[in-house]
């Protein structure tokens, strides 16, 4: 019975389903805590409340998890998106402390622009070690996570560093029409990489590398370039991410900014439904993912979990989201629902 | 220990009367939007081998599949002895009784024979295992077939043919009632074949029903008793095989595709080119430890055939024309200008392309659409930044889909749910879409059904004579002479003779294979 697909199906199959029902039910955990959680107020021309914290806080592991979807679609992983971001910070706040005027526009933005680009630059190495020396995306990334900490305390002779440009400030808590800017920042990444990918072949040809390297090869895909590319974009994007959360406290610390970010970013990704295999990635998926994250750091507090164990609560709403996304789980509990297994519709005998 | 009868009671056969011990009736199983089996039914009797025939993509894995409690099945009936059955697991079919030998032996290479068949089973004395009743228990499983293997040795130590019929004997050691050979002799040459027959036939006195599954028409001739033949998922009938030519089962198997076979008689062989300066030369092309220093040239419009065995170094060469792998001798010409081909890119700016023998490790991008699959090559050569527009695209996915015959006709179903023939037409549309002078095909019709290597072959010469040049790769070598204009004989790794194919035969080939006839000089008047 070949039935058309109707709208219900298509819902039903649509592969952001479960990772926009775990956002959902999480938010509805929130409203029953605290039936206030969802307010949100105009006050002096901004939008205030909790869901304009939880998408501010986002956007630092949206912009990394960005970078990693593409990464992860090559067969990668990056993992020194922490470490590149701590430098991003270090260099831009030693820039605008060294610059003649602390506080001028100019001197953020020339900050802010040299830190991107040495990121770019690290990222680039990443793909280096990758692409052209043929190292394990685990290996060649894990260099720079370690080395990483160690140039940016360098950098800032090890202590933490503190600006006061408003300019720079701005990026973290500023607001552009009644949003605020981080997030901005954010979306706009993500639809500027929504279009560089599908409104180019570079997507395809991503997925490609990512499903069949050497049959991408024989078709003439410069699989090298690729995947040279998706790090240094990995690169940027993690610096932009630094520079938001040191715009946040308007000070860098290099042995803890950007800490685990990484690995937030992989679920990010992962909960949006990309596979760690490589091959299809979703970018909207990563941006729910990336929304689920940051919801998530505002729940531990809101419905009273204690700090201890708020690592703890974490894994297990992580591994719950997971096992609703892995088909195989979804069968397993319908079999235990059911009773029997198979047979859709199996005909009367 | 030993199963399996079904669970609730085995109902009594009827002696007189034949009972299928395994019915299955209008099972249909559909895949996203494409059906892969539409109401087929399927009877298997005991003491019977039945031959279950057809096309790639007609629905012979899947029914396996079904069979075998792999894939759920959507609708229809399975019965066992008379009882329903539905199975969950490939465990469930065989505690029903239903083993499965795979074509690819799944048997665990470091273990010994005999633990390889009792393997989960294995006879325990004071908690630890039995050696000796193991291997005693082996060995007279073993004997009984007639298959003379020490069980002690290690699995690895034996070809892939003895291999097999150990795993034969492991499946037929659970004491089953259905056990199913899929594709058992693709890697087994005559007496190999022989052999796993003879074990065939015993099992059929014992009452196994066996199902055979094998591309070898001559096979199922020889060992079959019935066939069921499946064409696009559904039935088309069942037949005792002594009731059916030959002729007959391959028009039900391929139904109105015949005419494309008829019509490439025809095509064959194009003119005899050669003349002018070729398209492409190679002097002393070669590779340490892959192909020895190699010359070859090759025309406009000519189809050069490559004829070697596995091994001949007839892959090495196409790879390295290629530029798949670097030549580390040698030189190598495109249009008068000197090449050195450091990889496919290079090659294909050059305006050649290459289909590889390995098909789903070197060609087929699984999760991709058909569409991206077949324009992969065009874009990759316009670079990311100049996506194809989308009129084009959909023109061109279009017409290669009709014009190779792809099916199912969908630009947008996933590359991995095509069957093997319909693979290698999207890939073959893939480089003909970048529009090459020199064409190399490796195996391009290596394991795909009567009708999609008709196709291809037919495609193959009609675009020599719109002036292509091909490299032409077969281990079949009735397939190289047909559409070869000039034949190149390999062995060894290097090259060993090359002559015009007029009226070249088979028994030609293979003697200059087998080294009986005069050198390279001396040949070729």
């Amino acid at each position: 019975m070949p039935e058309p697909t109707s709208l219900v199906q298509r819902v039903l199959r649509h592969q952001l389903l479960w990772p926009v029902l775990a956002l959902f039910v999480l938010l509805l955990v929130n409203v029953v805590a605290k039936p206030s959680f969802l307010d949100v107020r105009m006050q002096d021309g901004h939008l205030y409340g909790n869901l304009i914290d939880i998408v501010r806080n986002s956007a630092p592991v949206m912009l990394v998890a960005l970078g990693m979807t593409l990464v992860i679609a090559t067969r990668g992983i990056d993992l020194s998106v922490g470490a590149i971001a701590a430098i991003a910070a270090a260099v831009a706040c030693t820039r605008i402390i060294g610059a003649g005027d602390e506080a001028a526009l100019r001197t953020a933005v020339m900050a802010m622009t040299y830190a991107v680009v040495v990121c770019i630059v690290l990222g680039a190495w990443n793909g280096l070690l990758v692409s052209v020396l043929g190292i394990q995306p685990i290996i060649a990334t894990l260099i720079l996570m370690v080395a990483g900490r160690g140039i940016s305390m360098a950098i800032t002779d090890g202590q933490i560093t503190t600006v006061n440009n408003p300019w720079f400030s701005d990026l973290a808590s500023g607001f552009v029409l009644t949003l605020p800017l981080a997030f901005l920042v954010a979306v706009g990444m993500v639809l500027f990489t929504a279009l560089l990918t599908r409104r180019t072949a570079l997507g395809m040809l991503i997925e490609a590398v990512g499903i069949n390297p050497e049959a991408s090869r024989l078709a003439g895909v410069r699989a090298r370039t690729i995947i040279w590319t998706v790090y240094a974009f990995s690169g940027l994007c993690a610096g932009l991410a630094g520079l938001v959360i040191a715009a946040n406290t308007n000070s860098v610390n290099a042995n803890s900014l950007g800490l685990w970010i990484e690995l937030d970013a992989i679920l990010a990704v992962v909960i949006g439904g990309t596979s760690l295999m490589g091959g299809r990635f979703s970018l909207a998926g990563t941006f729910v993912g990336a929304l689920f994250i940051a919801t998530l750091a505002r729940t531990i507090p809101n419905i009273g979990i204690p700090s201890e164990v708020n690592y703890l609560f974490k894994a297990v709403v992580v591994i719950a989201v997971c096992l609703l996304q892995s088909p195989k789980a979804r069968a397993l509990l319908r079999v235990r629902r059911s009773g029997t297994p198979t047979l859709a519709n199996g005909a009367p005998a | 220990m030993t199963q399996m009868r079904t669970p609730a009671g085995t109902t009594s056969v009827p002696a007189a009367e034949p009972q299928p011990v395994i019915e299955m009736r209008d099972i249909s199983i559909t895949f996203g939007a494409v059906r892969a089996l539409d109401e087929v039914s399927v009877r298997l009797f005991p003491g019977e081998v039945h031959a279950l025939m057809g096309e790639n993509g007609a629905g012979k894995s899947t029914l396996i599949k079904a069979l075998t409690g792999v894939y759920a099945i959507d609708a229809g009936v399975v019965t066992i002895d008379g009882e329903r059955h539905e199975f969950s697991s490939p465990a469930a079919a065989q505690a029903a009784g239903i083993s499965t030998v795979y074509q690819e032996v799944n048997l665990v290479p470091n273990l010994t024979v005999a633990e390889n068949m009792l393997l989960g089973r294995e006879p325990r004395r004071f908690g630890s295992i039995d050696v000796r009743e193991m291997n005693r228990r082996a060995r007279r499983t073993l004997l009984h077939l007639g298959i003379d293997v020490d069980p002690r040795t290690v699995l690895d130590e034996h070809p892939i043919a003895v291999q097999q019929l150990v795993a034969i004997a492991r499946a037929v050691d659970v004491e089953a009632k259905v056990l199913i050979l899929d594709e058992p002799t693709s890697s087994l040459d005559a007496d190999e074949v022989e052999k796993l027959f003879t074990v065939m036939r015993r099992l059929r006195e014992e009452g196994v029903a066996i199902v055979f599954v094998s591309h070898f028409l001559d096979q199922v001739y020889e060992i079959a008793d019935r066939m069921t033949i499946l064409r696009n998922g559904r039935l088309v009938e069942e037949r005792m095989v002594a009731d059916t030519t030959q002729l007959e089962l391959v028009r039900l198997m391929i139904g109105r595709e015949l005419e494309v076979l008829d019509r490439l008689d025809r095509a064959a062989p194009t003119t005899g080119a050669g003349s002018g300066t070729p398209l492409l030369t190679a002097v002393g092309l070669g590779r340490k430890n892959t192909l020895e220093a190699t010359d070859l040239a090759l025309y406009e419009g000519e189809v050069v055939g490559i004829a070697g065995l596995l091994g001949s170094g007839r892959t090495e060469l196409a790879r390295l024309l290629f530029g798949a792998d670097t030549a580390d001798t040698g030189e190598l010409a495109v249009r008068s200008h000197t090449r050195r081909l450091r990889s496919p890119r290079h090659a294909i700016d050059r305006r050649i392309a290459f289909s590889s023998e390995d098909r789903k490790a070197e060609g087929v991008v699984g999760d991709l659409t058909v569409a991206d699959n077949m324009l992969l090559a065009l874009q990759a050569s316009r670079g990311w930044l100049r996506p194809i527009p989308q009129g084009t695209r959909a023109r061109l996915v279009k017409d290669y889909i009709e014009a190779l015959d792809i099916r199912p006709a969908d630009p947008t179903a996933l590359m991995r749910n095509l069957s093997g023939g319909n693979q290698q037409k999207v890939l073959l549309a893939r480089w003909l879409i970048t529009e090459p002078e020199i064409l190399i095909l490796d195996e391009p019709t290596r394991g795909i059904d009567i009708g999609a290597k008709a196709q291809i072959q037919a495609k193959v010469a009609e675009l020599a004579a719109q002036g292509l040049s091909v490299v032409f790769i077969s281990a079949e070598l009735e397939e190289v002479l047909r559409l070869s204009d000039r034949l190149v004989v390999m062995r060894d790794r290097r090259k060993i003779d090359e002559r015009t194919n007029d009226d070249v035969s088979v028994r030609d080939v293979l003697e200059i294979i087998a080294g009986e006839t005069r050198s390279e000089e001396d040949t070729h008047a």
